[in-house]
């Protein structure tokens, strides 16, 4: 252990935040060579591993495979469940890898088909392992069975995912009773644990978790009685709509929410209404349905604490990291894909991003992107959101995922410089939603600031 | 080690009757610090509590403040045992090893024409003996708070915060150190007197006492009445509460309040950091009809956020990740036009030998150890009391993991048994820490019991992704599924397994 000039500059990074406070004279950190003591690295040295990737979902598998084939020597995931696949284990539909191996498989099968690659091109994984801090330095605290440690990384790439929008968070008033549960919840308990969640379910947002486990329920002999989304339009995909509600008869009201919950000990009833433009309920329309479960399917959140702790720059539109054309973030050398970045609609397409950022992660690695002035990728009207944010000045191929504010028909979508007014993209499109995230490629050098935007 | 849903502790076999010097009913803060004070002595003792958890009813949803003692009038018995309280809690907590810290508080006048109002509080709170009051001007709440927003303010150096309901789970578990019992789920059903004899009958057998302590809270009138003591009614007063994430973008250094509105049953909507971070907003202040009508509304979460906004505008773009609810037990009658009720702390004139504690809302959890300790100048007037030749007044530290730095995480997970195994994501917390919840004296075994005891499901995701793997643990620690209940009683969470 370096006691000397090494020291002054991890008391320095820690007193700047980076990482969390160290005790004087506390023990050093290692359990093998490929993990070092938390020291800054000297002049030269070699980082333990060349890519980490946090999380083991759709997204990591892909973004450690993507490091491997584009030449990183060493790449470890860490995935805090006790298996790899994330929530892919829980999703046992079918529906999955249509794009990536053109054929439908469910999650589970879709996460070993991953994890297999990734034992074959010798990724080594820990599972049962959190990511607890990660400093702009690439320093990741981390603590598993086998120990509590820090790990270095040559450039890391935040995948963990994210978690469900709660009760609280669009507060609902009402009681507090047992049987409000998020779908995603649900799902985790009766698809892995075998577990009776309860007997009569309102189902609250359209979202996709929330219509697959409509028909989960369904086919578990719980009775749904309906599916209120506030929208006037449905937030999953219109295939889950089809095969989950309307092949057995659940019925979807739109532009309608739960404004109570009632029920002291087990929810007993919601209070359901229609809400008008203003997403107000409206006065006199309410309706009790008596039910025992109420499942809350009211959106994802890119779960960033990580990043938020690494001082990455995150976007209020999207909830994940600002990234540039190659999915770097703010911070040099962490980059971000999957739904951490931002929600997708489709797991496959959070595993082609992986692919994507695991590439040009072991580039960094290596010391190979290129820096450059950035120009920005701005949404304009009839979009909520494009990605990336960022692209370096006179960059050709710039994949672009979006999404609509609202449905859309016959409309078209364009990229235009905002300078020169060059139109450097566009597509006409019969129909868009704003559940479906689209993805384009500007092919053309980018050289200025764009704006996306799509006219009817 | 015990493991959850085995016997209680205090049941006696079925016909027996088991016998104590003094039974305590009621496990909230009260209860829990008379039962405490009372195993410094020479006496069999045994807490009767309802719910399947300590501290499930006024004392888990309140502010946390610790006191300073100037919103009571002098000469009350809520100002006497305020301040008494005030002297003795930091000290208690710190023994008990529950996380709190004296932080200081401001009363906030957004208006000239408020000013005098805290100039009553800080003559009344003189008259209390409260030391260090101070009345600063804008610059002073800006360099005491600068989130807060006031034209004056009263400041309380000596106020604190703490968990309410970490400390009222230590008090107990000290108690039952010291000998005491504690029996949950045990609602007392009738009360008898006979050959100097108070006879309790529960679902968990008829418990003897010579003496019996009254501090059922929000119940404390109706289990009066089983004894005969007809007296006391008692007015559910609602508090609503909203809770930001614990990194709401902004760090609270101090409770803020406004100036106590002359018509709330209230202090008036406050602002109080947790010691986690987290911020909460409230209470209203609503009489309802029924003492279990914890419901939050639209209107008052909507209320809330607007009168705390204006004491510190940062509130407005604050992230609620929680709501909740608790109840004020309540002496004094809406309808009327009383405005003040003192505690009532006495032995009954018609029941020698039983104590009623009613009406202890606030500052009743700062008063709890004064209180406590008049119960046991009241219990030793009537015969002699004896210390215990040992008495321990303090726990050993519950480790965390969260707060521990590397080198103490390292050694832990080293050391085996869970250390190692993230549950809680949000707040850090590990599988050996849920383990101890769950093997804790009184067998934690609800979802809101480890929760309060861990913070396991207190963060962001408020469960999503750490119930399911509880749930899994709950049975490898021997829960049966049907057991597994949010709070008890009814609220199951489960109706058996899918396939067999």
């Amino acid at each position: 252990m370096d006691n000397g000039a090494g020291d002054d500059r991890l008391k320095t990074a820690r007193a700047e935040g980076r990482g969390l406070p160290l005790k004087e004279g506390a023990v050093p950190l290692y359990d093998d060579d490929r993990i070092d003591t938390g020291l800054p690295l000297k002049e030269g040295a070699v980082p333990p591993y060349d890519v980490v990737v946090i999380g083991g979902g759709p997204a990591g598998l892909a973004a450690a495979l993507g490091a491997r084939r584009a030449g990183a020597g060493s790449v470890l995931i860490l995935e805090r469940d006790k298996r790899l696949g994330g929530i892919l284990n829980q999703c046992i539909h079918d529906g999955f890898g249509l794009f990536l191996y053109n054929e439908t498989i469910t999650g589970p099968e879709y996460a070993e088909r991953l994890a297999e690659d990734v034992g074959r091109e010798g990724i080594r994984t820990e599972t049962g392992a959190m990511v607890l801090d990660l400093g702009a330095d690439r320093l990741l605290r981390v603590n598993s069975r086998s120990g509590y440690r820090l790990i270095r990384a040559g450039s890391v790439i935040l995948a963990m995912g994210c978690r469900e929008r709660t009760r609280d968070m669009i507060e609902i008033p009402g009681t507090r009773p047992a049987g409000i549960l998020t779908a995603g919840s649900a799902q985790n308990l009766v698809n892995l644990q075998n577990l009776r969640i309860g007997n009569e379910a309102v189902i609250l947002g359209s979202g996709d978790i929330g219509l697959i486990m409509a028909r989960r329920l369904t086919y578990e002999g719980m009775a749904v009685k309906g599916v209120f989304e506030i929208m006037p339009w449905t937030n999953g995909l219109e295939r889950n709509v089809r095969q989950c509600l309307m092949d057995f008869g659940i019925p979807l009201e739109l532009s309608s929410t739960v404004i109570e919950v009632r029920g002291r000990d087990r929810v007993a009833s919601v209070i359901v209404a229609r809400v008008d433009e203003e997403l107000r309920p409206v006065p006199g329309s309410e309706r009790e349905v008596r039910c025992d479960t109420l499942l809350l399917s009211v959106g994802l959140i890119p779960e960033n604490e990580l990043a938020r702790r690494a001082g990455v720059e995150l976007s209020p539109l999207t909830g994940g990291a600002v990234v540039d054309e190659t999915f770097m973030t703010s911070v040099p050398g962490i980059f971000s894909c999957g739904n951490v970045l931002q929600i997708h609609d489709v797991a496959d397409f959070a595993s082609h991003e992986g692919f994507a950022a695991g590439a040009f992660a072991a580039r960094f690695a290596r010391g190979e992107l290129p820096a450059g002035d950035k120009v920005r990728l701005c949404p304009g009207r009839g979009v909520r959101y494009c990605l990336p944010q960022t692209a370096r000045t006179g960059t050709a191929n710039v994949d672009l995922s979006f999404r609509v504010t609202r449905p859309l028909r016959a409309c078209r979508v364009t990229a235009v410089g905002r300078k020169s007014g060059k139109k450097y993209f566009g597509k006409k499109y019969g129909r868009l939603l704003p559940s479906e995230l689209q993805r384009v490629r500007i092919r053309p050098a980018i050289e200025e600031d764009l704006e996306v935007a799509c006219h009817e | 080690m015990k493991k959850p849903g085995a016997a209680q502790p205090g049941t006696p076999p079925p016909g027996a009757e088991a016998r104590y010097d003094v039974v305590v009913i009621g496990g909230g803060v009260v209860g829990c610090a008379v039962l405490r004070e009372l195993s410094r002595y020479d006496l069999s003792l045994l807490l009767l509590e309802k719910e399947t958890d300590l501290a499930e009813g006024v004392s888990k949803a309140n502010s946390g403040v610790i006191h300073g003692g100037f919103n009571v009038p002098p000469g009350s018995l809520k100002a006497g045992t305020n301040v008494a309280g005030l002297g003795l809690i930091y000290g208690l907590a710190a023994e008990l090893r529950v996380p709190h810290r004296k932080t200081g508080k401001l009363v906030v006048a957004l208006t000239d024409g408020e000013k005098p109002r805290l100039e009553e509080l800080k003559t009344q709170g003189e008259r209390n003996g409260t030391p260090g009051l101070e009345i600063v001007g804008e610059a002073g709440i800006r360099r005491i708070e600068p989130l807060a927003r006031g034209r004056w303010a009263l400041y309380s150096p000596h106020t604190g915060i703490i968990s309410p309901y970490e400390f009222t789970v230590a008090l107990a578990e000290c108690g039952r150190r010291n000998g005491a019992r504690v029996a949950l789920e045990a609602p007392v059903e009738s009360v008898e007197f006979r050959d100097g004899l108070f006879r309790l009958a529960t679902p968990r057998g008829v418990f003897a006492a010579r003496r019996v302590v009254n501090s059922a809270g929000l119940f404390a009138d109706e289990v009066a009445r089983l004894a005969g003591i007809d007296e006391f009614r008692i007015y559910p007063c609602r508090g609503e509460y909203l809770i930001t994430d614990k990194d709401p973008g902004f760090r609270l250094g101090l409770p803020i309040y406004p100036v106590p509105p002359k018509d709330d049953p209230g202090l008036g909507i406050h602002i109080t950091p947790t010691m986690e971070g987290n911020v909460l907003l409230g209470p209203s202040a609503e009489p309802v009809g029924d003492k279990r009508n914890t419901a939050s509304t639209r209107t008052v979460m909507d209320r809330l956020k607007a009168e705390a906004a204006r004491l510190m505008p940062e509130l407005r773009k604050a992230p609620f990740i929680h709501s909740c609810a608790g109840i004020r037990p309540k002496l004094v009658d809406p309808r009327g036009r009383e405005m003040f009720r003192d505690f009532v702390i006495e032995e009954s004139a018609v029941r020698p030998g039983w104590i009623n504690l009613l009406g202890i809302e606030s500052p009743g959890l700062t008063a709890a150890p004064a209180i406590a300790r008049m119960v046991v100048d009241m219990i030793g007037a009537k015969e002699d009391l004896r210390p215990k030749a040992v008495f321990d007044p303090g726990l050993p530290e519950s480790p965390r993991f969260a707060a521990m730095d590397d080198g103490e995480r390292k050694a832990r997970v080293e050391g085996g048994s869970g250390w190692g195994e993230m549950v809680c994501r949000c707040e850090h917390v590990t599988r050996a820490e849920v383990e101890a919840a769950l093997r804790n004296p009184f067998g934690a075994r609800t979802m809101d019991a480890v929760k309060r005891r861990t913070r396991c499901g207190m963060g962001r995701c408020q469960g999503g992704f750490c119930a399911p793997r509880l749930v899994e643990i709950m049975q490898d620690e021997g829960v049966p599924l049907d057991r597994i209940t949010k709070r008890g009683g009814g609220s199951r969470l489960f109706y058996g397994r899918i396939k067999r």
